[in-house]
């Protein structure tokens, strides 16, 4: 006993939790600061909000190449943990940064909006540096129950009551699944640690035979695949990111989806490394479903909300690509491909909260007609966006299908890659159909409630940037990228 | 081996026809006279106000919920003073940081008026 309890005190290890606990402290510091404002005043909240992640964020850069790990082995924050923990600390800041504005114009200027960011990338960053199952359902408890009350932010509009409900709802069940999944894993392998399954799967090959095992395992993916979104558990996604405050849509598709493949990632490469053969038939079918139901789905979509919801399960679908190469340029280029997805997606959205008038109606294909002749500067960066998301060059989309494709052709997916390379040409027709609207159509609106200002442009520009930097220059990236690999 | 458990049985059995057959019989032969008061669901006790499928205030919601997050959040306290000894001035600092974060919470339902009637 005594040496139980000395032991469980030895192991702690604050080095390797400091980014995820700074922020936390930040967080409850600005709950309170905001409890103490005056009602309705939130743009020092944001401000401070955007100054803890900058803290954070050079906090969790001092982990780079200085692997921390404690708690007896259940966190370990190294180059693949700190990697993701930056993206989800970049998709925050972006949010933040289109936010402000966006809440007073919809009506909701309330303060707890951001304390809820952070503690969403809290868990985030949770989930991307456990080893442990249990520490990983932590961090995607904290993440979800947090982004179920972002998505039901606006508490008297009808969408993002539906899209909170759905979401608590659909998640609820999704979490039990996972939980219930690292039950009969722990009932089989006798430990809830991802090294320690892996060891039992070297040490007892047979367990892949094994009906409580494969129950598990496989319970265990439908909580993650279901947090990525992808098929067939996409089906909460559309109406969840329609529903949603746009920043809040844009955070999740790139911060929490960016934690999940985290997490997802440890636990199949290193966990459940032994079922490699298995896991990848299964990761190829699963990734051909989704990204042909996304893009084959969104090609109908007339809401461009609901357009980009199915957009990005098509492109979780390419990202699980490189789940399926299993190798190392596949497995870095998930890591770079969810950092470019981060900008090129939350600068799309970031125009879209420019361009919507309150409640959002207008953020349809007919409502951006003429946006192009109007708004040029608008015109241009949403082209960008597309472009990228196309996966066109020269911008980043282009190198981030590139990369992942060629770890599938060097893995031996030939197949995959020609499929995922022909979903990407079915999806130029609706992203290209959007710019067809800005361009070609006269323009039905005069677009002159859009002011071009404040912190959101600061959030286009920088994605704008990253899609173009990356886009030219992505060795850079690249090369962290693998270093931060497996 | 179960044959001593065979008393309960026929206890049980005594137990369920009695029931059942009291029932039975008192539909069977008794006399019927109802009244508005013999219907009411209690025969004694205070007259009746409305239903109880009524809509309560939210406000009874919101106290239930804080007491029950405060009430299980106190719980923790018990086995960390159980240990108290043990974990030794570790285990006072974190929980000095746990009371902290509920402090936090705390002031936050405070300041937000959750625990005003009003």
């Amino acid at each position: 006993m005594e040496n139980l309890v000395q032991e469980a005190i030895q192991n702690v290890n604050l080095q390797a939790i400091m980014p995820s606990l700074v922020l936390c402290v930040f967080g409850m510091a600005i709950l309170m600061v905001s409890v103490f404002s005056k009602r309705g005043s939130t743009t020092h909240i944001a401000w401070l909000s955007i100054a803890a992640l900058v803290v954070t964020g050079f906090v969790t850069l001092i982990g780079w190449n200085n692997p921390q790990a404690g708690f007896a082995g259940s966190v370990l924050l190294d180059n693949f943990a700190t990697f993701f923990s930056m993206i989800c600390i970049i998709a925050a800041g972006l949010t933040i940064l289109m936010s402000d504005d966006y809440l007073r114009r919809e009506g909701y200027p309330v303060s707890e909006y951001y304390p809820l960011i952070l503690f969403t990338t809290a868990g985030a960053m949770w989930m991307a540096s456990g080893t442990d199952l249990m520490t990983i359902f932590l961090g995607l408890e904290v993440l979800s129950v947090s982004l179920y009350v972002l998505a039901g932010f606006f508490r008297n509009q009808t969408r993002s009551n539906e899209a909170g409900l759905k979401y608590f709802f659909l998640g609820a069940f999704s979490t039990g699944f996972l939980l219930y999944g690292v039950a009969l894993l722990y009932g089989v392998t006798g430990t809830t640690k991802v090294d320690g399954i892996a060891a039992y799967l070297m040490a007892n090959p047979e367990a892949a035979m094994n009906t409580m095992f494969i129950a598990g395992g496989s319970l265990l993916l439908v909580g993650f695949l279901f947090k990525v979104a992808a098929a067939p558990f996409h089906m909460w996604t559309p109406d969840v990111y329609q529903g949603a405050p746009t920043p809040i849509t844009a955070f999740m598709s790139a911060g929490p989806k960016a934690a999940a493949f985290a997490a997802l990632m440890r636990v199949t490469i290193i966990g459940l490394d032994g079922l490699q053969s298995e896991l990848t038939s299964l990761f190829w079918i699963l990734a051909v479903l989704t990204m042909t139901i996304g893009n084959f789905i969104a090609l109908t979509q007339k809401d461009l909300k609901r357009m980009l919801a199915y957009s990005s399960i098509s492109h979780a679908g390419y990202v699980m690509v490189g789940l399926v190469a299993w190798n190392e340029i596949g497995l870095s280029a998930i890591l770079f491909y969810m950092l470019v997805y981060t900008f090129m997606n939350m600068g799309a959205f970031a125009v879209l909260v420019l361009i919507g008038k309150k409640g959002e109606d207008n953020l349809t294909l007919d409502g951006v007609a003429g946006l192009g002749y109007k708004k040029p500067i608008l015109g241009i960066v949403l082209s960008i966006f597309l472009f990228s998301l196309m996966g066109l060059p020269p911008t980043a989309g282009f190198t981030a299908k590139f990369y992942i494709f060629a770890g599938a052709i060097e893995a031996g997916y030939i197949w995959l890659a020609v499929l995922g390379v022909l979903n990407s040409a079915v999806s130029l027709y609706y992203y290209l159909r959007v710019m067809v609207q800005m361009y070609f159509k006269d323009p039905e609106e005069d677009f002159a409630w859009v002011s071009i200002n404040g912190p959101v442009t600061i959030s286009i520009v920088v994605s704008a940037v990253g899609v173009l930097y990356l886009g030219i220059f992505p060795h850079t990236l690249m090369s962290l990228a693998k270093l931060a690999g497996f | 081996m179960l044959d001593i458990y065979l008393p309960i049985l026929v206890v049980m059995g005594i137990a369920f026809a009695f029931a059942i057959g009291s029932v039975i019989l008192s539909r069977l032969i008794g006399v019927k006279k109802p009244s508005a008061v013999k219907l009411a669901p209690y025969e004694c006790g205070m007259p009746l106000i409305g239903t109880a499928q009524e809509r309560f205030s939210v406000k009874f919601y919101i106290i239930a919920m804080l007491f029950i997050l405060f009430d299980i959040e106190a719980v923790f306290l018990y086995p960390w003073a159980v240990m108290f000894k043990r974990l030794g001035i570790f285990g006072f600092v974190e929980m000095g940081v746990f009371i902290i974060i509920l402090l936090v919470g705390f002031i936050y339902v405070w300041k937000k008026g959750a625990l005003e009637w009003e």
